[in-house]
């Protein structure tokens, strides 16, 4: 990944400053969730500031995907609060989808609409939720498959797509809907080994333009060159968040050492 | 010796090896393969030999080396030692069995409805053609309100015509199409209402399906015809065969509803998370994304629905509505045709009539099933 050179952190604005409130992207306090009885995320106090980059990094089971699933609302918690620009998530189904409507997500396992042509994929949403004309929907989704580089492929369906192109057409499908935030959750993971770069490049590409980022993933790699912070979460629990550098470099807690020492060999 | 390997020249991509083709190697293939397969071969070409024969002969006219009495023909040839099947008798009682006891004056009414819908359907089903959603609408909507008052007269100076005269195929053919369509939307609604998270819409939907599932049909139409009325408040009637269309559509869409249901539980939970995820709401979702993924998947199973409704129209005839098996039933008794093979004839003619708009059915799924396949697998 070193050929995507210069990672830029001059945007850097860790939690706990004082802002002004429309710096705030994303706000969580004091948030808890339970399945069942299954306590799966713990006190969450989490501030991401437009712009920021973020990686959260963790053991499976970590809560790290419940997380930013709680986020766009796939997943519901019963305690404190989600702000998202500006809208606290509730029951009300209309901030929901309001919340959504601004929030890009893409999934581990692409989650690609495999009855429609890629196109079709990228200009569902943009139709029938932002109520763009179809020509213009058309316009704004070539333009999106131009910079995930997958142009040609606008009149497949995603089962004749590799597993790397499939996942770039996931991401162009989120920024069709041009997101003001994008969850990454485990964009890498189902992929061939020889696949992971280009989609990789893809989310650089994104954080270089400035995208409010929060990515869960194991590539340290890419959390060293883009992140502004990096997360590291055990048991439902944030353990530890620092700057890249440091926290490569000289994690604190024992849990982050133990899991620093298996993952980077 | 080394055990680096290095290659210089990558292999070509060759045709497979080419097996003994033609007659006899299939025969060798698939009938000849194994000393069991060719016992069973052997006992196969035996049976066809016994059996097709004395078929071929019932069916088949004289002018084609059978032992049937052709259209035309008259009820003493029918009733000749031997004779095989009698079609004179079909061909004379043939618009009974289509349009039943409607007046003979009046069968340009169904005729006209017979030929509207075949110019409605064709096009609906045929998916290269155009301008489906005025299609739709002509068909959905147009057809089945024309269609009445066309049958059932009493405006623009037609003659009324009664439920009661309605009979043969039309009846079969209005039930099952009734059936068909209105189930759907209401199949499916129960389905979704049956996943919904709220539970009085969920418990209302479980309730109906479990309810009209564990019912047979012929109860269904029993109540519908016999104990619904003893309900009603005095002198206010539902026409019979009204009762019979609710009932019929009701039954099926319980069914329809758990196959759909079956169909959107097998899709991945991504899909809906997707569709969330965007911004989509709960409709929205439903309509562009998860339904026609699990609608697709659920084909065959909806379109055994339809045939098993279709055939199941022929119950109709228990609570007195003439439907195609009931008039055939009914022609049976004619003295006039009389003869030994006369009931056979009809009941292997209704058979007939049933067999071909069930298979068409079920060749039309086999061919949408192709058509939507956008799996792609690799």
């Amino acid at each position: 990944m070193n050929q995507v050179s210069q990672t830029e952190s001059t945007s850097a604005a860790p939690g706990g400053m004082t802002v002004s409130d429309t710096d705030v992207a994303i706000d969580v306090v004091g948030m808890h969730k339970w399945y069942g009885d299954f306590h799966v995320l713990r006190d969450i106090d989490l501030r991401v500031m437009r712009g920021e980059r973020i990686v959260i990094a963790g053991p499976s089971g970590s809560g790290k995907s419940t997380l930013i699933r709680c986020i766009n609302r796939l997943e519901e918690h019963q305690q404190g609060q989600i702000i998202v620009n500006g809208t606290e998530l509730t029951n009300d189904l209309k901030r929901i989808d309001e919340v959504r409507r601004e929030v890009g997500m893409v999934f581990q396992h692409f989650n690609l609409f495999p009855h429609l042509t890629i196109l079709q994929n990228l200009t569902l949403a943009p139709i029938w939720v932002r109520g763009v004309p179809k020509a213009e929907a058309e316009d704004m989704a070539m333009h999106y498959l131009e910079r995930v580089k997958i142009p040609e492929q606008a009149m497949k369906f995603p089962g004749q797509l590799s597993g790397g192109q499939q996942q770039r057409v996931a991401i162009a499908r989120s920024l069709c809907m041009q997101p003001k935030i994008m969850l990454f959750d485990e964009p890498t993971s189902a992929l061939d080994p020889e696949m992971v770069k280009e989609v990789l490049e893809v989310m650089i590409s994104l954080a270089q333009e400035g995208m409010t980022m929060i990515c869960v993933t194991h590539e340290m790699g890419f959390a060293r060159q883009v992140a502004n912070r990096v997360i590291f979460m055990d048991q439902g629990q944030i353990i530890e968040q620092n700057e890249p550098e440091a926290f490569f470099s000289n994690p604190q807690h024992e849990r982050t050492k133990l899991f620093l020492s298996q993952i980077l060999h | 010796m080394s055990i680096a390997f290095v290659r210089t020249d990558m292999a070509p991509s060759q045709s497979p090896p080419t097996r003994s083709s033609g007659l006899v190697g299939w025969a060798r293939k698939n009938l000849f393969a194994t000393p069991v397969d060719t016992i069973f071969t052997i006992i196969g070409v035996l049976f066809l030999i016994w059996a097709v024969p004395p078929i071929y002969g019932f069916i088949f006219p004289t002018s084609l080396g059978g032992n049937a009495v052709a259209p035309g023909g008259t009820v003493e040839q029918c009733r000749v030692e031997n004779a095989g099947a009698c079609w004179a008798y079909i061909a004379a009682r043939f618009n009974f069995f289509i349009y039943g006891f409607y007046p003979i004056s009046e069968y340009w009414r169904p005729n006209i409805v017979f030929a509207m819908g075949a110019v409605l359907i064709v096009p609906l089903l045929w998916p290269a053609i155009p301008y489906k959603g005025i299609n739709a609408l002509l068909f959905f909507v147009v057809f089945p309100v024309v269609s009445f008052y066309l049958l059932n007269g009493g405006v623009f100076g037609l003659k009324p015509v009664p439920t009661e005269q309605w009979g043969g195929l039309m009846v079969t053919l209005i039930i099952s199409l009734v059936g068909i369509i209105c189930s759907i939307p209401i199949g499916i609604l129960l389905a979704l209402g049956r996943q919904s998270d709220l539970p009085i819409i969920k418990t209302l939907c479980v309730m109906f399906i479990e309810l009209w599932r564990a019912v047979p049909l012929i109860t269904v139409l029993f109540m519908a015809s016999i104990m619904l009325p003893l309900f009603m408040p005095q002198g206010m009637t539902v026409d019979k065969l009204l009762r019979a269309l609710v009932g019929v559509t009701l039954f099926a869409s319980a069914y329809l509803a758990e196959v759909v249901r079956g169909g959107l539980q097998a899709l991945p939970r991504g899909q809906y998370e997707a569709g969330a995820s965007l911004g989509l709401s709960y409709w929205k979702r439903m309509f562009f994304i998860i339904l026609p993924q699990a609608l697709k998947h659920v084909i065959p199973g909806i379109v055994n629905n339809f045939i098993s409704l279709f055939k199941d129209t022929s119950l109709v005839s228990i609570v007195g509505i003439f439907d195609l098996l009931n008039t055939v039933q009914a022609a049976s008794s004619d003295i006039d045709w009389a003869s030994p093979t006369q009931a056979v004839t009809g009941y292997l003619f209704a058979a007939f009539v049933f067999w071909i708009f069930c298979f068409a059915m079920s060749r039309y799924s086999l061919f949408m099933e192709r058509r939507l396949n956008t799996g792609h697998k690799r």
